[in-house]
């Protein structure tokens, strides 16, 4: 039987690692992740996992053993958030181009300066560009199945790419929650066996790991990592159906949320949805037409089905917790606005961000969001492209 | 050679062609300047072959007998640490090979 448990979200991915019990964890700690690396080691210490646990100098030394050892055949996590994350950037790509499935942890966090420790998706938003499977988690349970999932959707040899599984600092990972954790046995099943591509410990096939391409060879190494990236989504879905099945929790590339019906929608990532889902309720029993659409998958983005899905709304606004100086818009807001280029009828798209540092976002800011797209609605006048929630001038 | 596409090569950029460096001339890199062997002067301590960052020493019966410059990529590590005076390996000009 699954045992109900109230877990914070670092204590609900470090239960999901200690019944996986991956071969190696390599990890670094840094607010507010940190938790998830303590739990680990007692669990370690305390006889209750078999894992390799190496506590390293730094990110970039953690991320760098993780490639090794993944490298070498083994399943391999490591946790980490903000200043970190940053610090293991080179060797993200160099994970995601050998075609490692490590999976990460993150606890979302701002990045510096000023230094700041809550949660924001400005870390894991800058490395969206490396290669990595991205996904994002609402509360302690999705963290928790996110992180179970992960390991065998990137370690699919069709994928073998990494993931990381984000949650917002402090929000998910320092706040206890109602959840259920299922049987070990039932999760190491689940999981099964790493199979991998290759192996630098296979001594009669030896090969080179990370050598040097030219200018004649590196274009053709890049175009054929993006196959994993290409074939993920497939893979997605399928460990979602088993995930069902096994466990009776739905997942998919993204939830809808009173979406049936809806002529205005906002779209987010993580935590805030379940502020959202409130404010879509106290709405929807005023008779109004609002939905929510919360993004799982980031990376690979599912854009046909989300554009699907948006495509015959009036007004839509994508709620970024992270911002791109510069760009068109916060990254989900390009992301998004791009994927509805394709369709002739669409709706008027406005960004919004929010949430920086960890500033607060309340049922009224999502109501107010509400209320403006209702009038982009009604009038058809967008006004400005990009707001900012809850920011004093 | 003809060249792989992208759909040819072995997932995750590995090489299982184990050694083929050795396709790759890295002689073309000298910028002007080569090793010369004087063999007289030389005493066969192989400091040279110990030193030299590529395998462009060329030993035959614990012997050495000259430099192969397909691989040299003229560095002149050979002749710093050749210890015979005067020296058995030195740099000269040589024209560049465009």
């Amino acid at each position: 039987m699954a045992e109900r448990r109230i877990l914070n979200g670092n204590a609900a991915i470090a239960e999901a690692i200690r019944q996986i019990n991956p071969d190696v964890v390599a990890a670094y700690p840094i607010t507010p992740s940190t938790a998830i690396v303590e739990y680990i080691a007692k669990f370690v210490a305390d006889g209750l996992m078999t894992t390799e646990f190496v506590t390293p100098e730094s990110e970039h030394s953690a991320m760098s053993m993780c490639i090794g050892s993944s490298a070498a055949g083994a399943r391999v996590f490591t946790a980490t958030a903000s200043q970190g994350l940053a610090l293991m950037f080179e060797m993200l790509y160099i994970a995601s181009s050998l075609r490692l499935p490590i999976v990460a942890g993150i606890a979302n966090r701002a990045l510096s300066a000023p230094i700041n420790i809550h949660g924001d998706h400005s870390d894991t938003m800058g490395a969206r560009d490396s290669g990595w499977i991205q996904i994002y988690s609402e509360n302690s349970q999705e963290a928790y199945d996110n992180v179970i999932q992960a390991f065998r959707i990137g370690e699919h040899r069709d994928v073998s790419t990494p993931v990381m599984v984000g949650m917002d600092g402090f929000i998910l990972s320092h706040a206890v929650q109602d959840m259920l954790v299922e049987e070990d046995d039932k999760v190491k099943a689940f999981v099964r066996e790493r199979n991998p591509l290759y192996s630098i410990l296979d001594v009669d096939n030896p090969i080179t790991v990370g050598p040097i391409d030219f200018t004649d060879y590196y274009f053709e190494h890049k175009r054929s990592q993006f196959v994993g990236m290409e074939n993920a989504p497939e893979v997605i879905l399928e460990v979602a159906e088993e995930f069902k099945k096994e466990f009776g929790r739905e997942y998919g590339f993204f939830e809808l949320y009173k979406m049936d019906d809806a002529e205005v929608a906002i779209v987010l990532l993580g935590s805030t949805a379940g502020t959202a889902k409130e404010v879509v309720d106290e709405l929807r029993e005023k008779g109004r037409k609002v939905g929510l659409v919360k993004i799982r998958v980031y990376r690979p983005f599912p854009a046909k089905e989300l554009a699907d899905v948006l495509s015959n709304l009036k007004a839509v606004a994508a709620l970024d917790r992270a911002a791109s100086p510069g760009a068109v818009g916060g990254p989900l807001f390009t992301d998004l606005r791009a994927s509805l280029y394709e369709y002739e009828k669409r709706p008027i798209i406005v960004d919004y961000i929010y949430g920086l540092g960890g500033r607060d976002i309340a049922p009224k800011h999502i109501a107010e969001v509400y209320e403006r797209l209702e009038k982009i609605a009604a009038t058809g006048e967008r006004g400005e492209l990009i707001g900012y929630i809850n920011l004093r001038e | 050679m003809r060249k792989m596409g992208w759909k040819e090569l072995p997932p995750g950029a590995i090489n299982p062609w184990v050694g083929n460096f050795m396709e790759v001339k890295t002689g073309s890199f000298r910028g002007g300047l080569k090793p010369v062997f004087h063999e007289e002067h030389c005493i066969h301590c192989l400091f040279c072959w110990v030193f030299c960052p590529d395998n462009a020493i060329i030993v035959k019966e614990g012997k050495m007998v000259g430099i192969n410059y397909d691989y040299c990529k003229g560095c002149g590590i050979c002749t710093v640490e050749c210890p015979t005076s005067p020296k058995s390996l030195t740099m000269e000009k040589e024209e560049l090979q465009l």
